[in-house]
Order: structure tokens, then C-alpha cells, then sequence
């Protein structure tokens, strides 16, 4: 069902845990299945330049988590916030059509998280 | 969950599927390659498909006590509870237009059912409690002078909890209303006998009991009136047109007679108990879903809170063992489990399923190197898990 790609961040995911004194934090919750994603980020003259996550949700959940912090390091905000969840699945090799909505959810953490280290910097 | 070369073959989803016996296989291929007349041809190629077939349709009556004429072949398990209820519905649609089953009946009773209730049947779905069991009680309550049949499990697929399906059956029957029950898990790995249980109607799949796929068998009690729901020849009675599945149907009598020659219940509650225990022990918040005693032997349904169980899934395929989950994550739907929902189980926590089902063969090696790598696996799953960080934040909170 899923591709290598993702099945190899499923098993090793990158950047995963907390992180201490993130800049911003995601916290996003899925309507869909109900499922839970945090993503951390670590900001220095606008460029993130650490990110981790901690989710419980399925594979793809766990690999769309894992490849969106690997995206987003050293990016500038403005960029970040261009990476969608299709950039996200494409990364991966793509996702089955049913597990779109967990990239998705990976999107909403990001945004969330950029949202959050903006609210704390103004 | 590194990448472990997949060395081992743990099977363990035996609810889901079984691997087809070496003897089903052989006597498969004979039939294939040499029993290929039609059953209802004159010369001797064709009689000898029909001995073969009445010899298949002796072995699956007898591993449920019926005789042999009371048992219709189908094409599986779905195919049998589709007949069951449409059959009866049809054949006693002028006589009502009631229908009780329950909330915890296989897709083939439920959609069944769904799909009646569009045509403007009533239908009454029966709750379970905590455990997964229908209540006797609840089914007289909801018996109708309109109710034509009643239509409950022996067994739940995902939890093994076993209904009392007799008392129920005396009580249809006290009210002139055809039982039916879904045995598909039951049969073969627990003592099934229609007479015990009076009901009129039961469905058993080939593929549950180590026989090939797409073929089962719907036992009808004489005297029962039911009307086919497949037009064509004469075949089964007429009750299933279409010219036989020799090689399936051989299969199939073959799987039933070893089955029935075969059914250990105490030595596979003995390894799933083992398991549990093991479990409990070095995994904190796991939980069992299913009744603890009236269950099948070789079923174990666990919850093991703050993992979601497609992750487990494949992790433990990493590992080599198989298994299934509950999780709303690994439907098509993205629904939690709506057997656990119907016993209360909250989403958050059907979402983190295992069912383990284990077979005939299944080891105590099988077993143990479960009980050792799954502490781990869930370790490590839990530490990326932002529930299993809140509890833990909780937990100190209140210490
Ligand atoms: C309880 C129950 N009923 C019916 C079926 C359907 O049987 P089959 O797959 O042969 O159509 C299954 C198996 O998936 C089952 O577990
Ligand atoms: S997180 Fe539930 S389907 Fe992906």
C-alpha cells in the first residue's frame, strides 16, 4: 500500500521527539480520524533552523511528520509557508488517496507552528 | 520497527484468513486435474464429480452435527448470510416486515441488513454490553407480532466473544421466528452443533477452517421456508444455481473433516492467555477487548493505549509477525471499529488495536518471541506519541 519512500520514514523517522524551548508549536488534532500531531520549530533571523515532531496516527501520519521537518530546515518563514501538502506527499513517492488527509494534517502543524512563533514574536 | 530483514513468518491473523492445509491442497489438485465433469451430467465422469461433491457436503454437515441435505454450498461466507436473510425475507415478506440482528454483525449481515432497510424493512439492531454479548432479554423485548427473522453471530470476528446463541434460538423459536447465526469464526475452532443451538439457519466459509477461499455453505433446517436469491438451473436444490465449484467444494469437505477431527480449544487458550499475561505485565495501559471467558480460544483483542494500531501493524510486519487491528486509520472509511464502538470502547482507544488470532500453527516459540519484541516496539512507538506524553505529564501531576 504505501511506497518505499514512505515506509522507510515510517521506520526511521527523522527529527522525532520533543524539542526544548521551540520557538513556535504546532498542535494540530484530525477531524478525520482523530489522530494528533505536534511540530516544534526553531527560528534564527527568520530561518527555521530545527524542527521535530511527536504524532500518534498511522504510517503515513508518522512519515508525512517526518518528512515535512526535514522539508522545512533551513527554509526562511516566507517559504515554509509555501510547502504544501502535496510537496509534503510528492517528497514521499505519494501517498494512497485514503491517507491524503494525513499529510494534510502535516501542512496544519506546520502552519500552526509558524503561526505560534509569529504570535510569540510580536 | 529498524529494518529487520523479514526472516520469520509469524501468522497470526487467522480470524482474518487461514493458510490452506496440505491435505485440502492435494485432494484440490486431484479434483482439478481429474474430477472435472459436470455434477449433473449422466455418465460416469459426471457421477463421480456428483459422489465427490455429496462426499464434501457429509463432511461439512457432520462437523456441524446437520444432515447432509440440510447444507446448501455457496460461494463463502458472505454469500451464505446473504441468502439467509434475503431468503427468508423473500420467502416471508407477505407475513412481515421486521428483522432483528445486532450492532456487532460481520459487513455480510450488516449491509445485508443496511440494504433491506432501504427497501423499507424495519430493522432492529440489538446492543451489547461491555463485553461484546447480546442479551436474551433485550432479544425478546424487541420480537414483533411482524418480526420474520432474527439474525445474530455465534461468534464476533474481531473480539471472539461468543453469544448465547441456544437461549436465543429458544426464543425465537417459542415465537415461530427463523434463527439464524453467522458461525464463519466458530466453526473449527469451537464445538458448533445445530441441534444444541435449535437454530434454523448457519453460515460457515471454507477459508476460516484451513480450506480454500470463495466457497461456504448455508445450513437450512428442513423444514425451513426460504426462497433462493440466485435464479438458474437446478443445482443445490435451486437454492444455489450455477454449475458446482468441484475443486472448492473437495476443499472445503476435506478442510471441515479435518476440523472437526481437530478442534483443541484448551492448548491455543493456554498460548493466547500466555500472551496476554506476558503482555500485561511489561506493557502498562494495555487493555482486553472481548469477553474474558466466553471468547474463542484463539482470540486476543488488546488495546494498548497511545499507539495507533496501523503503525503497530507495520511495525510488527517489520518484526515478521502479522496481525489486525481495530483502528480508524487502517479502514477505508477512517472509522474506528464500530464492534468496539458498540461496546463502548471510546474512539481514542479502539484506535489503538491489535487483534492477535492465533491457529493451528502457531508455536510456543511463535509466542514468546512476541512477548519479547513487542515491549520494545510499543516503547519506542510511545515515545513519539504526544497522548503517551500527556499521560505521562498527568501522571506525575497527580502523584
Ligand atoms: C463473522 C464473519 N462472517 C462472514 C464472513 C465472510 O466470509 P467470506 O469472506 O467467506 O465471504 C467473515 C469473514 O471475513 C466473518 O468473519
Ligand atoms: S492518521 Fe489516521 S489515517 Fe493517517
Amino acid at each position: 500500500m504505501y511506497s518505499e519512500k514512505v515506509m522507510e520514514h515510517f521506520r526511521n523517522p527523522r527529527n522525532m521527539g520533543e524539542m526544548e524551548n521551540p520557538d513556535g508549536i504546532g498542535k494540530v488534532g484530525n477531524p478525520v480520524c482523530g489522530d494528533v500531531m505536534e511540530l516544534y520549530i526553531k527560528v534564527k533571523n527568520n530561518i527555521i533552523i530545527d524542527a521535530r515532531f511527536q504524532t500518534f496516527g498511522c504510517g503515513a501520519a508518522i512519515a508525512t511528520s517526518s518528512m515535512v521537518t526535514e522539508l522545512v530546515k533551513g527554509k526562511s518563514i516566507d517559504e515554509a509557508l509555501e510547502i504544501s501538502n502535496k510537496a509534503v506527499a510528492d517528497a514521499l513517492g505519494g501517498l494512497p488517496p485514503v491517507k491524503i488527509h494525513c499529510s494534510v494534517l502535516a501542512e496544519e502543524a506546520l502552519k500552526s507552528a509558524i503561526e505560534d512563533y509569529r504570535k510569540k514574536i510580536s | 520497527m529498524n529494518n529487520v530483514k523479514k526472516t520469520l513468518k509469524i501468522y497470526l491473523d487467522n480470524n482474518a484468513t487461514t493458510p490452506i492445509h496440505p491435505e485440502v491442497i492435494r485432494e484440490m489438485e486431484n479434483a482439478l486435474e481429474f474430477t472435472y465433469g459436470n455434477p449433473s451430467t449422466l455418465y460416469s465422469i459426471g457421477k463421480e464429480a456428483k459422489a465427490k461433491l455429496e462426499e464434501a457436503r457429509t463432511r461439512v454437515a457432520s462437523i456441524i452435527g446437520a444432515k447432509s441435505e440440510e447444507i446448501v454450498f455457496t460461494g463463502g461466507g458472505t454469500e451464505a448470510n446473504n441468502l439467509a436473510i434475503f431468503g427468508i425475507c423473500k420467502a416471508y415478506r407477505n407475513k412481515g416486515n421486521h428483522i432483528i440482528t445486532s450492532k456487532i454483525e460481520h459487513d455480510s449481515v450488516w449491509n445485508t441488513c443496511k440494504s433491506l432497510e432501504r427497501d423499507g424493512i424495519d430493522i432492529t439492531y440489538l446492543p451489547v454490553d461491555s463485553y461484546g454479548m447480546v442479551d436474551p432479554e433485550e432479544l425478546k423485548k424487541a420480537i414483533r407480532p411482524d418480526t420474520i427473522i432474527i439474525s445474530i453471530m455465534h461468534s464476533n470476528n474481531e473480539t471472539g466473544t461468543i453469544q448465547p446463541v441456544n437461549d436465543m434460538a429458544r426464543i425465537a423459536k417459542d415465537g415461530g421466528i427463523p434463527f439464524h447465526t453467522d458461525a464463519v469464526q466458530s466453526i473449527g475452532k469451537i464445538k458448533v452443533n445445530v441441534e444444541d443451538l435449535g437454530v434454523n439457519l448457519l453460515s460457515i466459509a471454507s477459508h476460516k477452517i484451513y480450506g480454500p477461499k470463495g466457497i461456504g455453505a448455508l445450513y437450512i433446517r428442513k423444514g425451513t421456508r426460504i426462497q433462493p436469491i440466485l435464479f438458474g438451473g437446478h443445482q443445490e436444490k435451486g437454492y444455489r444455481p450455477g454449475t458446482e465449484n468441484v475443486p472448492g467444494i473437495v476443499g472445503f469437505g476435506k478442510a471441515a473433516e479435518i476440523a472437526d477431527k481437530n478442534i483443541e480449544t484448551e492448548g491455543l487458550a493456554f498460548l493466547r492467555d500466555h500472551l496476554y499475561n506476558a503482555l500485561k505485565e511489561k506493557i502498562e495501559r494495555i487493555r482486553l477487548n472481548g469477553h474474558p471467558t466466553k471468547r474463542l480460544p484463539n482470540t486476543l483483542n488488546v488495546s494498548i493505549e497511545f499507539v495507533e494500531g496501523e503503525g503497530m501493524v507495520l511495525a510488527l510486519d517489520d518484526l515478521g509477525i502479522s496481525v489486525g487491528t481495530g483502528s480508524a486509520c487502517a479502514t477505508a472509511t477512517l472509522e474506528p471499529s464500530y464492534v468496539l464502538a458498540a461496546m463502548g470502547v471510546p474512539p481514542q482507544i479502539a484506535h489503538c488495536t491489535l487483534r492477535f488470532s492465533l491457529g493451528r500453527d502457531t508455536t510456543d516459540g511463535d509466542i514468546d518471541y512476541i512477548i519479547e519484541v513487542m515491549p520494545e516496539m510499543v516503547k519506542k512507538m510511545r515515545g513519539f506519541s504526544p497522548l503517551y506524553k500527556e499521560y505521562l505529564r498527568r501522571r506525575k501531576e497527580t502523584v
